[in-house]
This record gives structure tokens, sequence and C-alpha cells, in this order.
């Protein structure tokens, strides 16, 4: 039994962490219908230069952080200024594709700027195991999941006030509405696009971050964006609370298959099950779960 | 002055739909056609072959076949890489349970597998569309290399898990195996590839190829004027995976002689591939040439270029050369985001106006 509640204590955390991911994605793709692909090469960008800046310059973390943001948002502003702006009305295989060749500059950027050896992200993060858990219900809970849970729920709390409150959040769904409507009432799409990436940057940043000081900053955490892919569809491109709950369903259901369903067929089905899930889903629902109903007309 | 069709009347109903209809068109194809197999296999030798003619021939098939799913279906697919792995394992199941058969016939039912499997991961198409189905496909590419990797069936319980190619003879000369002659293998491929463009170039411009095209600019629209989504998606699914399956087996089995599945088919390929139909253009055939021949030289020009012409170091030149790749697919898709292949025809457009263009 507590087995059980720790295989899915963990499944939870391991899918708030594939929800940051996916929370990236599904904001660009809200306002500018852009498939992005390289929301995972975002990551590990941000993580390289983060650890980058502190190694380099020896600042203190939160100086180095907000630095960083400050990449984050130049390199929003010359996707819109030197990409996005070209290919504005695309069809979404081609902006696909660019987002795929960004990927790659980013990543020769990254491995230019700050090497390609693994980086340790230190900065003061709690690690180990929860005593607390640990003497109180005998479950064994890593300390730094339970801190990534939190910062996510902070984070997926400030991006709903945002986009509900804010000026720039309103503008930001009303272009996500209708681009063309928006544009007709003075909204600036260029700037609306530089907002989001930057946005998406930041959350880049900050699962980057987790991700990197959990496993080191290296290559591999661009490929989470892949495991952020099956957690979209389950969720549904445009939903918030579809990425969210998503990466729950996909973390759970990942760790109950490798422990339950793993041995029987020979163990490492992590890479697979996720997609074969939410495949499976996908056929019920096509839109996924919180996705906007798909409505089709000739 | 040179290209132009002023003259040249078609007056039977074969000559009006021949595949290039214009008669200059006809002397480059069949010049190049003549040079690919008469004179370049008397001037190859082991480099030129493995680094640069045969990843061109046997990745233009795979964009070829890739290209038909997404340039003529429309149906976004990220699952090539894995296609490939099933025809390459097919290929080498066939080769060392029949050991008699023919290399030809080992392609072609590599190539039927991959079909079948192609098929079945085409299911999903009638319900899903556009981006979910990409990521739907997904599934198929992580799941077949996880199966190849775990089931020891397939790489016939060897100890690596590698599958390495036995030695096969074609007309008495050897064409797997490390042995093998060059000029063999680029032969063997370019008939392959030569034969099934034809094939493809027949396929998209008859009904099959039609009802394709209808079910990629509206699916909803091609379905009440009596096009069947099911036959159609999946068929396009098929003869796609068939010539990614063929892609697969021959760069097994001919090109590279031993394979580790995760290495050689991975996501990445599934990438590669859907760029060089991308830069080459979505639907067109001359188009994934173009891009497979872009993609295949262009890391190569980069690195003679950078490691050789500047004297950079290796490591730093792959990062450059990765910054570059992005940079220049990037400047492709916002010059031209239709591909190579509508360079092309813009050229030949202007030519034909050459040198009164008014």
């Amino acid at each position: 039994m507590e087995f059980l509640i720790e295989t899915i204590l963990s499944g939870l955390m391991a899918g708030v962490m594939y929800s940051l991911v996916a929370l990236g994605f599904v904001l660009i793709f809200k306002a500018s219908g852009i498939f992005n692909f390289a929301q995972g090469v975002m990551c590990l960008f941000a993580a390289l230069t983060f650890a980058g800046i502190m190694e380099k310059t020896g600042l203190p973390w939160p100086i180095a952080f907000v630095m960083t943001i400050g990449v984050m948002v130049f390199v929003a502003w010359a996707v819109e200024r030197f990409v996005l702006r070209h290919l504005v009305n695309q069809e979404p295989i081609i902006l696909f594709m660019v987002t795929i060749g960004l990927a790659y500059v980013l990543e020769g950027v990254g491995d230019i700027l700050w090497g390609s050896d693994v980086k340790v992200l230190d900065i003061g993060l709690p690690s180990g195991a929860s005593d607390y858990m640990l003497d109180n219900f005998n479950i064994y809970v890593e300390k730094l999941e339970v801190f990534a849970a939190l910062i996510a729920a902070v984070l997926v709390g400030f991006l709903a006030i945002f986009f509900q409150k804010t000026r720039i959040g309103r503008a930001l769904r009303a272009v996500a509405d209708d681009h063309q409507a928006a544009l007709s009432v003075g909204i600036s799409l260029q700037t609306i696009w530089v907002i989001v990436w930057s946005v998406a940057g930041f959350v880049a940043l900050v699962a980057g971050t987790l991700w990197g000081a959990k496993s080191g900053v290296q290559f591999s955490l661009s490929l989470i964006a892949l495991k952020a892919l099956p957690v979209l569809i389950l969720g549904g491109f445009t939903s918030i609370p579809g990425a969210i709950v998503g990466g729950l369903i996909i973390g759970v259901g990942e760790k109950l298959a490798e422990i339950y369903v793993g041995p029987i067929v020979g163990g490492a089905i992590e890479n697979w099950f996720a997609y074969m899930l939410a495949l499976a889903f996908l056929l019920v629902r096509p839109q996924g779960l919180f996705g906007e109903r798909i409505i089709e007309r000739v | 002055m040179l290209y132009r069709e002023a003259g040249q009347y078609k007056t039977s109903y074969q000559r009006d739909q021949a595949i290039f209809p214009i008669a200059q068109d006809r002397w480059v194809v069949w010049t190049f056609v003549a040079v690919a197999f008469l004179v370049v296999p008397f001037f190859v030798n082991d480099y030129w072959t493995n680094a640069v003619l045969l990843p061109l021939l046997i990745y233009g098939l795979a964009a070829l076949g890739l290209n038909i799913l997404v340039g003529y279906c429309g149906q976004i697919s990220l699952g090539t890489g894995g296609f490939m792995a099933v025809g390459a394992y097919a290929s080498y199941k066939l080769m060392t349970s029949f050991p008699e058969m023919n290399m030809i016939l080992v392609v072609l039912l590599s190539g039927g597998i991959t079909a079948a499997v192609g098929s079945l991961f085409g299911l999903p198409s009638l319900r899903i569309k556009g981006f979910y189905l990409a990521v739907a496909t997904l599934a198929a590419q992580f799941f077949l290399v996880w199966l190849f990797n775990k089931v020891g069936w397939f790489y016939n319980y060897s100890m690596t898990g590698q599958i390495t190619a036995p030695d096969r003879e074609m007309f008495g000369f050897l064409l797997t195996g490390p042995s093998a002659l060059p000029w063999v293998k680029y032969l063997f491929c370019l008939t392959i590839l030569a034969v099934f463009a034809l094939i493809a170039k027949n396929l998209v411009r008859g009904r099959l190829g039609r009802n394709w095209m209808a079910i990629r600019d509206m699916d909803i629209a091609a379905e009440l004027i009596g096009v069947r989504p099911l036959l159609t998606k999946l068929s396009a699914f098929a003869v796609s995976s068939f010539y990614i399956g063929m892609a697969g087996s021959l760069l097994f089995s001919v090109y590279l002689g031993a394979v580790e599945v995760g290495e050689v088919f991975g996501i990445n390929v599934s990438f590669l591939v859907l760029f060089m139909v991308i830069i080459g253009g979505l639907g067109s055939i001359v188009g994934s040439f173009m891009g497979a021949a872009f993609l295949v030289l262009l890391p190569i020009f980069l690195k003679n270029f950078m490691v050789d012409g500047f004297g950079m170091m290796p490591v730093t030149a792959k990062h450059v050369e990765i910054l570059l790749m992005g940079l220049l697919i990037i400047f492709f898709l916002i010059v031209e985001p239709h591909g190579l292949a509508r360079l092309w025809q813009i050229t030949k457009e202007k030519l034909r106006m050459w040198p009164f263009p008014y």
C-alpha cells in the first residue's frame, strides 16, 4: 500500500515537471497558433545560461536569474523580429518546422557560449528525502519534487491571475480568440507575440532550473520536450488546466505502468507508454481533455 | 531562348499526358539518368559512395515516401525513423531466414511489411488530425524502436543487440557486407530509386493521387464528393511506409551493414526526413530529392569548410554546424516556404521568357 502511494506521489511530482514544460507550449500555441517545438531547447538554453552566468561571473543566483530572464526576453524579441514577422499567415506545418530550426539555433548558441559539458545548477534548492513524510507515513518523497510542485502551483496561479486580471492578459486572450478581431480593436500582434514568447521563456527558465537542479544541466534536458508532447495532446493544445491535469495523468500513468506492466513486457516502457496512453485517449476525445471542440465546416 | 515549348505540338493524348511535356525537360532528364547510370559508376570510389551518393539515394527514397504522406495526403508523420527500422529489421530477418532470397525481393518484401505496419499506425489518422496526429505518430516511433531493442527474436538474440547484414550477391557481384564493391551498391540503390520514383510520379497524378490531394486540401469536402477517407488515408500511409521501409532496408543492408536501432533510427531521423520534405517542397517528387541532396550535402560541406578551411576544432565546428543548420532552415523557410521545388519552378518559368521577359 505504502509502495503504491509512493509510486503515485512520485508520478504526480514527475507529472508536475512535465506540466511545466507543457505550459510553455500551450502559451505560445494559444497566442500565435504556433506549435513551438523549441520549447524543450528553450528550457535547456535558459538553464544553461543561468548556470553559465553564475559560473562565469560568480554572481549570486537571484541576480543571475534576473539576467537570464533578460536573455530570454531578448530571445523572444529576436524570434519575433527575425522569424515570425516574416512568416505571418503561413501554414502551421511551416511554422512548426521553423521552430525546429530555432531549436537547432538555440542549441548551437547555447553550446558555443557555455560549452556542452554537464553543468551543476546549485542554487540551494532543497534535496534529499523528506524526513517528515518518512517518519510519519513511512513514505519516501524527494524534497526537491515537493518544492517543484509548489513552484509549479505558484506559477500556474500567477499565470491565471496574469491572464484573467491584467490588461496584457486580456489582450493575450483576445489574440488567442481571434487574430483579426484583436488587430481591429487596436492590439498590436507583434508586441503580444514578444510578450507571450517572453512568458514562455520565463516558464522555460523555471522548468529548466528545476529539471537542471534534479539531474544536471545537459543536452538530455531538451528531450523532456518530447515528454511534454503527450501531455499536451492529452490535455488539449489550448488549455492551461489541460496541461496541468494532462501532466499529472501522464506522470502517474507512466510510473504505474513502469512498475506494474513494465516487468511483464521487458521494462523500459517509459519512453513510449505516455504516447500510447495519449493515443488511446485521443481516439475517444480527438481534441484532448480540455481542448476546444473542433468544429469543421466545408 | 533555349528553354521554350513554342513549336512543340501535342498531337496525341499520349503526348499530352507525358510526364515531361516539354522536349528540353526530357533531354535534361534523360541525360541526367544516362550520366547517373552509365558514367558515374565508373568513377565512384569508396568515399564518394559512402559519404555522399548512398545517403543521397537512400534518404531521397525515404523523403519521397514521406512526401507522399505529408505533401500529397496532408497527414503529418513523425514516425519515419520507426518505419525505417521496421524495413531494416524485416530485411535482416528475411536475409538470415532465407539465405537464397534475391536481394530485390528482400527489399520489396521489407517494404511490404513496413506498409502493413504503417497502415496499422495510420488508423488513428481517421479520427485525429493535424498536430495531434503528428504527436500520435511519435508513439509509433518510440514504440517500434523500443520493440526492436527489447525483443531478441528481431536481432536473432545476438549478444550486442546489433544487426549485421550477411554477404549477399547480385548477378554475381557482392552487394552487401563489408567487402562489397561501391559501384554495385550505388547501381542497386539507384535502380530501385529510379523505378520507384517513376511509379510514385504516376501514382500521384492518377486517381489515387488525386484522392490524396482532395483529402489534403479539405477532408470533409473530399468525403462529400465521394472520396473514401478510410481507403485514401490508409493507402497513403501504406504507400508511404512502403517507400520508407525500402529506404530503411537499403540503409541497413547496403549502406551501413550493421545497425543499432536507437542510434540509427531515432527521432532525429524522423525530423531529418521531414526537413528534407519541407525544404525540398511539399507535394513535389523532384523536391524530395532536392531536399535530400541539400540536407545530405550541407553538413559535409559545412564540416569540410570549417574544419579544413578555418582550422576550427571539430567540437566547436559541430556546434557551429548545428547553429548554421538551424539558421539555414529558418532562412529557407522565410525566403521560400514552398521549398526548393518552388524555386526551381520559378526559375523555369523565368527561363521560358528569357531573355525578353515582356
